[in-house]
């Protein structure tokens, strides 16, 4: 009744191959970002911003990044947090050589770098496959969170090897720094993400997009139909490292305000690998999905049991929250193996039909 | 030219100069090595017969030396006088605790997920680790805690032997560790070839359908693995815990066992000892010689590294089994 | 099934915007405190929290708060981990604290730019940036009784002493085990400059924070270069690895002197009856036997309201945590009588501690004299670089051994300066300072 084609003709092909077809999808999404840009930021006080917000949209774009590795192409990677890293470590390098030239364009630019060691510690990847390249992607993360610490340039021989993120402005809005208001530092970020995936949605829904969950399904069988693989899983490497790059800059410029090695360490990793895994591998929607639940899920806990009455000690909390943690992924690999995307997919189906049943 | 002297020269002029040194970090290699393949022993036991990678193995390392010192301290409080039976009584009680582990692990883990592909269930084993932090953390705190060594008769103090112009430090805790290791590696070998269970679990390892046609309940079995699994994470974590201590940062170095799989083949208990060996000294000798060139602290990485090129000319490992893909 | 999963996550969020209003507390001083009590480092943080709580608790419950004004004490968990220390920042910062001390160098470094503009004064009680002693750059950093540098000073002050002069140390070698972590860099700077004043070679030896319980290679490393005396700068469950494998490559007690941060209770127990005489810095006396901690057991721990084991009352951290209190709540009463308000904020406090001066008589007067060096913050000096003395494990307690041994403050306050100046300089936009100085009354 709400939600039907009925009466919507596609009269060419654009139109056939469109990501939404449906005009309520696209009225939707259209909601969705008004209200994201011109709602939330003036109704949120300052901690929803800082603390909620803007970490929910940087590790939706990480969590998109290691789906564009793990979700699409399928190889299994725990080297997200150093290929943050080296992002975040780039754009404070680079702003430090460059500080008048604007925030934005080297946090873009941070992407490449990290897109080119992300390619490099992707080559074994044509020899190796699965779990086995699960401990070559471990590999990368120990060396570079190695090299956070012990290579002093890159943190500009600071004596407590940790960075901090200095002023820039925009339009003469500071928007990094100790003085940029999480108002606009929320605006800069949700931009970006929402420019970011749309990129991400128009390659997965392309021709590297086929080619890539082409090498996932079989990857023998897409040799076999012309697809080289090499190039193909160097290229998922490159655009997951990418965007892992951005969200690393993103997240220490934007939200931290400073960075040290620790940051950017194991744990990071599998932490976005959890939202990835509970969000729905090869989804975008669901990387959304996933960065929402596991990251507030534990700020939620926090600030709601004090607020229930229930007597909990701050560290009872946290250990709490370790165990829903665990507790939810096995739950969710168990009752939806495809994560939350799967279940948005069978609400939306569901709607299509209602009020009948099927 | 210098750099080449330093790289290919010098270490082995240091070696050769305190050859003391070089026996020294050699046992610290062999010490390392045989707890990195305890760990690993857990994982491949566990891989061989349910084709599960258990991530969980670590975290059950910890938890269950935890559990000992926990119910030791408990058995104590509620006045058990004689400290070897609260210690013994204790051990019997773990391992009581990880039996009941299993079978929860099998029951609420394993059977919902029977048929899913392996990726699923490795990352079903993420969850668990996580869950078994939070309850570890929960039930018994988050300081570390001191192992109950002496109280389970495991020797203290070390063995200094003067030679090669120097001396050589061996803890006796190590030696009874390699003893250990030993014994129980032997026993399980012993226990695959010989017993009714142990052709039961190399026949689900190559065929689970196979298995179930011929009458062989896949629960019992399972349960039966992890179980085992649980006494090596066990072993290991007393072990561990008498060397250093017990605390949740062994978590992530039970993370190098990795690398051991990778040397030695992911089925193959032979190979987690002999890749646990090879890893455990290549990663102390080159972090002693190798290590100061490049600024130190480079064990974090190394032995990843070593794995890694390994796997680009022999991905299954020294023991595995080759991997044919079929189309 | 799926209908339940949509309504409770809509539960879930919904509940986060309802739950992110802040608590209002009328009538009452808020004190965060961020502490650990999980995590690789929960071994310190446990005493030290539950020091710092009990003391404020105290006052509460025998004073009824501090002016009439009652202390709302709330911890805050970051396990160390920065990324939950500037969340926790984040979330207290709604609640009009008074103070933050972060216990951490790593979350105290993120916070310090924050500081400034959110108006809340840091106490980092000998940790956190050196340089921040700088009273001029840093307005709202505060860290006494010594900074990491004035310990590294005392350090090679006190082998100066043992070895029979300053001039006997040339040629010498001087080690450092250190966290590979800020916390852990800290005294190098320092360490470096004293070597090339006084000729003795400074070796390094990094612990990084996931090997923290593998550390046989460093301590090989230790064993091949044969460093005179060790100093060690670690925390967490580092540091009784560290002196078990000291003592495994039979390396003198006696020469092996930890920092501060080193020397509490559980680092040196764990090791056995061979770490007997292993020496550690310390700023704070150890032991029940000072009337202020008698107080906060008869009131607080006796009571039941106390998150400690009444046998770890009276350990060198928990009572450090207690110190860190009497610093808090003493600038809380300094903050009361300049501003004239009994409900004080966070600008209050900071005009507060910028006048602090704990004497000795006052010391005594609080039941804890002789606990702790007397101390006096400035405008300019925010540390006011004391002295501490050395400690000795004899298998179950730590003992006195040194007298108290003051700073080499013409080495250190030079560093201080040049690194303010680094830091401003290397933080463009730095503000400049714009609060008075208030006369110390």
């Amino acid at each position: 009744m709400l939600y039907r084609e009925a009466g919507q003709y596609k009269t060419n092909y654009a139109a056939d191959v469109s990501v939404f077809p449906l005009r309520e999808d696209r009225v939707g999404l259209a909601v969705i970002l008004f209200l994201a840009f011109c709602v939330v930021p003036f109704i949120s006080n300052g901690f929803m911003l800082q603390a909620v917000l803007i970490p929910f949209l940087v590790f939706s774009l990480a969590a998109i990044a290691l789906n564009i590795l793990t979700g699409y192409t399928g190889l299994i990677s725990l080297g997200t947090g150093a290929f943050m890293g080296v992002g975040a470590y780039a754009c404070y390098k680079l702003t430090t050589f460059f500080p008048q030239v604007n925030i934005i364009i080297w946090v873009i630019a941070s992407g490449f770098f990290s897109a080119a060691v992300g390619a490099l510690f992707g080559l074994p990847s044509l020899r190796i496959k699965g779990f086995y390249l699960a401990v070559a992607t471990l590999a990368a993360q120990f060396f570079l969170s190695w090299c956070f610490i012990r290579v002093p340039w890159l943190y500009n021989n600071n004596v407590s090897g940790a960075i901090e993120v200095p002023t820039r402005t925009l339009f003469g809005i500071p928007i990094t720094g100790a003085t940029a208001t999480p108002f606009t530092r929320y605006l800069v970020v949700l931009t970006i993400v929402v420019v970011m995936t749309w990129i991400a949605s128009n390659l997965v829904h392309g021709r590297i997009g086929r080619m890539w969950m082409a090498v996932r399904d079989m990857d023998l069988a897409a040799e076999l139909i012309g697809i080289r693989l090499l190039p193909t899983k160097l290229l998922a490497f490159a655009v997951s490292s990418f965007y892992c790059g951005v969200a690393g800059a993103l997240l220490v410029f934007f939200w931290y305000g400073g960075a040290e090695a620790a940051v950017f360490d194991v744990n990071q990793s599998f932490f976005i690998l959890f939202m990835v895994i509970v969000g729905g591998l090869g989804s975008l929607t669901g990387s959304f999905f996933g960065a929402a639940l596991i990251f507030i899920l534990p700020i939620a806990l926090r600030v709601l049991a004090p607020a229930v009455g229930l007597p909990l000690h701050p560290s009872t909390v946290e250990q709490l929250q370790f165990m829903i943690v665990g507790a939810l992924i096995i739950f969710f690999l168990i009752v939806e193996p495809h994560g939350l995307a799967r279940l948005w997919q069978i609400g939306k189906q569901k709607l299509r039909v209602w009020p009948f049943p099927y | 030219m210098d750099l080449l002297y330093k790289i290919f020269v010098d270490p082995f002029v240091q070696m050769g100069a305190a050859p003391d040194l070089l026996v020294q970090t050699l046992w610290e290699g062999l010490v390392a090595g045989v707890l990195y393949a305890l760990i690993a022993l857990g994982f491949v036991l566990i891989f061989k017969a349910s084709g599960v990678f258990n991530f969980a193995q670590s975290i059950m390392v910890v938890f269950a030396a935890l559990t000992l010192v926990g119910l030791y301290a408990l058995l104590r409080q509620w006045g058990v006088r004689p400290t070897d039976l609260a210690a013994f009584l204790a051990l019997g009680l773990t391992i009581g605790v990880m039996f009941l582990l299993a079978v929860a692990v099998e029951r609420m883990v394993l059977r919902p997920l029977v048929n899913q592909p392996d990726i699923i269930l490795f990352m079903a084993t993420f969850g668990l680790t996580y869950f078994l932090i939070g309850l570890g953390q929960l039930v018994f705190g988050g300081e570390s805690k001191v192992m109950i060594a002496e109280e389970l008769y495991l020797p203290r103090g070390s063995y200094e032997i003067k030679m090669l112009g120097g001396f050589v430090n061996f803890q006796k805790i190590d030696i009874a560790a390699a003893i250990i290791a030993s014994i129980m590696v032997a026993t399980l070998a012993i226990f695959f070839q010989k017993t009714r269970i142990g052709r039961a679990l190399r026949a689900v390892a190559d065929s689970h359908k196979a298995a179930l046609s011929v009458g062989i309940s896949l629960e019992q079995i399972w349960i039966v693995v992890w179980f085992a699994a649980g006494i090596v994470a066990l072993a290991t974590g007393i072990m561990w815990g008498a060397r250093s201590e017990v605390s949740f940062a062994l978590e992530i170095i039970a993370l190098k066992a990795l690398p051991v799989l990778i040397l030695g083949g992911f089925t193959s208990i032979p190979g987690a000892i002999v890749g646990g060996l090879i890893i455990g000294i290549g990663e102390k000798i080159g972090e002693f010689y190798w290590g100061p060139l490049l600024g130190s602290g480079i064990e974090s990485w190394l032995a990843y590294v070593i794995a890694l090129l390994f796997l680009l000319y022999r991905p299954q490992g020294l023991f595995g089994e080759r991997i044919i893909e079929r189309i | 099934m799926k209908l339940k999963h949509l309504l409770l996550g809509t539960a879930l969020v919904a509940s986060t915007v309802v739950a992110a209003v802040p608590a209002s507390a009328q009538n009452s001083i808020y004190i965060p405190l961020l502490t650990y009590r999980t995590g690789p480092f929960a071994v310190s943080g446990i005493p030290i929290g539950s020091g710092m709580a009990d003391y404020l608790n105290m006052l509460n419950e025998r004073d009824g708060g501090i002016g009439g004004v009652r202390l709302n004490v709330e911890e805050c968990e970051t396990g160390y981990d920065t990324k939950k220390g500037v969340e926790c920042y984040e979330q207290v910062k709604s609640k009009n604290p008074i103070v933050i001390n972060p216990y951490s160098t790593g979350i105290t470094l993120q916070i310090i730019p924050k500081a400034a503009v959110d108006k809340i004064p840091i106490l980092s009680m000998a940790y956190g940036l050196s340089a921040s002693a700088d009273g001029q750059n840093f307005p709202w950093i505060f860290n006494p009784p010594a900074t990491y540098w004035d310990g590294a000073s005392m350090f090679v002050k006190y082998v100066g002493e043992k070895e029979g002069g300053l001039d006997k140390l040339k040629g010498k070698k001087l080690g450092l085990v250190y966290l590979d972590a800020p916390y852990g860099k800290e005294p190098i700077p320092l360490l470096e400059a004293l070597a090339k004043d006084y000729g003795f070679e400074l070796k390094l030896y990094p612990v990084p924070a996931a090997e923290a319980q593998n550390q046989s290679s460093l301590w090989l490393n230790v064993r091949r270069d044969r460093p005179d005396w060790i100093y060690m700068q670690g925390f967490g469950a580092m540091n009784p690895t560290a002196i078990k494998e000291a003592i495994k490559i039979n390396y003198p007690m006696n020469k092996f002197i930890g920092n501060w941060w080193s020397g509490g209770d559980d680092d040196a127990r764990p090791a056995g009856p061979q770490a007997k005489g292993y020496l550690s810095f310390t700023f704070n006396q150890t032991g029940t036997n000072f009337p202020i901690i008698q107080e906060i057991i008869k009131h607080v721990v006796d009571k039941g309201k106390s998150q400690v084991q009444k046998d770890k009352v009276g350990e060198t951290f928990y009572n450090r945590g207690v110190l860190n209190s009497i610093i808090i709540a003493e600038a809380i009463r300094n903050a009361q009588k300049i501003s004239g308000k009994k409900e004080i904020n966070g600008e209050d406090l900071r005009r507060g501690l910028e006048t602090l001066e704990i004497t000795a008589a006052r010391l005594k007067e609080l039941g804890a004299e002789g606990f702790a060096s007397p101390m006096k913050v400035t405008c300019q000096d925010h540390n006011g670089h004391n002295a501490a003395f050395v400690s000795e494990w004899d298998g179950t307690k730590w003992n006195k051994v040194s007298d108290w041994i003051a700073p080499i403050k013409e080495k250190v306050n030079p560093l201080i300066e040049q690194a303010s100046k680094d830091y401003v300089g290397a933080n463009a936009g730095w503000p400049k300072r714009s609060e008075p100085c208030d006369k110390s009354s």
